[in-house]
């Protein structure tokens, strides 16, 4: 099969490579393009390891052909760090309260839990429990993960706040 | 995991995917969100020379409020079923099966086309289009028929669609009856029901269907006049007589014939409390 021109504005950036349109966009950020924040954890759109961010919109880029986000905005872990480099506000907060062990799963929770807190900026426990029901984590037992999403959620409107 | 390769089309019109529908054959398929159909690529359960992305067809996005019917694109996600204020108090039925389907993730890419159009019986939007009554576009070389919900599925995974048809749209006939609920029993966020009852009831009518209890979403006519007629307990019996549920990984025949019981008699109790 030939190749396709695959281009993609990622983290801010335009880039382009070519690949076959059956590639999974997981494998294209990984492999073509050497984005190795997002994980292939199950590879069957359960675990939520290779979640990104296309259009705006939460997706598992393990079930989406690289042929479909041809042209898309794709947000990957590695474009939620400040500025100058260091942690964002849910990378800290997931370091400050032990929302991870391993490790594995944590771009994709953080890559949800920021899109999830632009849906819903006020969250419930049950409401971010609901919102990232597509994360599965091994680990954690997922009480400290709620708890760094809640503290993100207190930290980002306190700082919008501060602001206004 | 590695899907077998195809050429990939992104056509702009419902015309033009027809066109290579037509000119393909069996050798062609449609994608709309991909969340059932690539998973089965992944497996090389489905291979095709040829996929036809719907994704850049604007016209089947549309969600449109008519005085007599509500019509919804197949390309509208379940997430905008969900954030659809207009829709969920015309058709609240629809918000409440959206939201317990699978996770946000996927909810974001499948649509509601592809969820009645591929024919999974483990789907929960068949059932749901079932008890409202709903039709389907098909549009093809030869111009454009409606199905009902109630006619399009033959067996697993095998509908009235041909091959060369696409499924552009739903038409929910308005009003709807005030009474809803769609029960939903699963293992955990993400699986497929081991059972599933949508419930409709309001003005003397009733309208029962089931999800994942036979080889096709299941409709009962028999129910739906016993629970019209106030008779729970006649509606659950005939109920059971329509439904053939086959023992696999979400447990034995028996067992989700009482689990069947059970959702439908939930339903049924939510659904009359909302009654207006």
């Amino acid at each position: 099969m030939s190749k396709m021109h695959v281009k993609l504005n990622l983290n801010g950036r335009e880039v382009e490579d070519l690949a076959e349109p059956r590639t999974l966009l997981i494998h294209f950020l990984r492999e073509n393009l050497n984005v190795t924040g997002p994980h292939i954890g199950c590879e069957t759109s359960h675990c939520g390891a290779c979640t990104v961010d296309m259009n705006g919109k939460s997706v598992k880029s393990c079930t989406i052909f690289v042929a479909q986000s041809n042209g898309a905005d794709v947000t990957t872990v590695e474009g939620l760090a400040n500025p100058d480099g260091s942690p964002g506000v849910l990378q800290e907060m997931f370091r400050e309260h032990h929302g991870l062990q391993c490790g594995f799963c944590t771009p994709g929770m953080i890559t949800r839990a920021h899109r999830f807190l632009q849906e819903c900026p006020n969250p419930t426990e049950e409401e971010v429990r609901f919102g990232m029901a597509g994360n599965l984590c091994r680990c954690t037992g997922y009480q400290n993960i709620v708890k760094a999403v809640m503290a993100a959620a207190d930290q980002i409107n306190s700082q919008k706040e501060a602001v206004t | 995991m590695i899907p077998s390769g195809f050429e990939y089309h992104r056509p702009e019109n419902v015309s033009s995917a027809v066109e290579i529908l037509k000119k393909h054959g069996d050798d062609a398929r449609v994608i709309a969100g991909g969340h059932s159909l690539v998973p089965l690529m992944k497996l090389r359960m489905a291979e095709m020379a040829h996929l036809v992305d719907l994704q850049e067809i604007a016209e089947l996005r549309r969600i449109s409020f008519n005085r007599d019917n509500v019509v919804i694109g197949a390309m509208t996600t379940q997430a905008e079923i969900v954030s659809n204020g207009q829709l969920s108090s015309l058709i609240p039925i629809l918000r409440e099966t959206a939201l317990l389907i699978s996770d946000p993730q996927v909810r974001n890419m499948g649509t509601m086309g592809g969820n009645v159009a591929h024919g999974d019986p483990g789907n929960d939007m068949p059932a749901v289009m079932q008890c409202l009554d709903a039709g389907y576009t098909l549009s093809g070389p030869d111009g454009t028929r409606t199905v009902k919900a109630r006619d399009f599925y033959e067996s697993a995974y095998f509908t009235v669609r041909s091959d060369d048809e696409i499924l552009t749209g739903i038409t929910i006939p308005m009003p709807v009856m005030s009474g809803y609920a769609y029960e939903k029993q699963k293992r955990k966020i993400g699986d497929y029901a081991i059972a599933a009852a949508a419930v409709l009831i309001g003005d003397g009518k009733a309208s029962v269907a089931f999800t994942n209890l036979s080889d096709t979403p299941v409709w009962s006519a028999s129910a739906s006049r016993a629970l019209a007629s106030g008779s729970i307990e006649q509606c659950v019996d005939c109920a059971m007589d329509a439904i053939e549920p086959q023992s696999d990984i979400r447990g034995p025949a028996e067992f989700k014939k009482h689990v069947a019981k059970v959702v439908l008699r939930r339903a049924i109790h939510k659904a009359m409390e909302r009654t207006k």
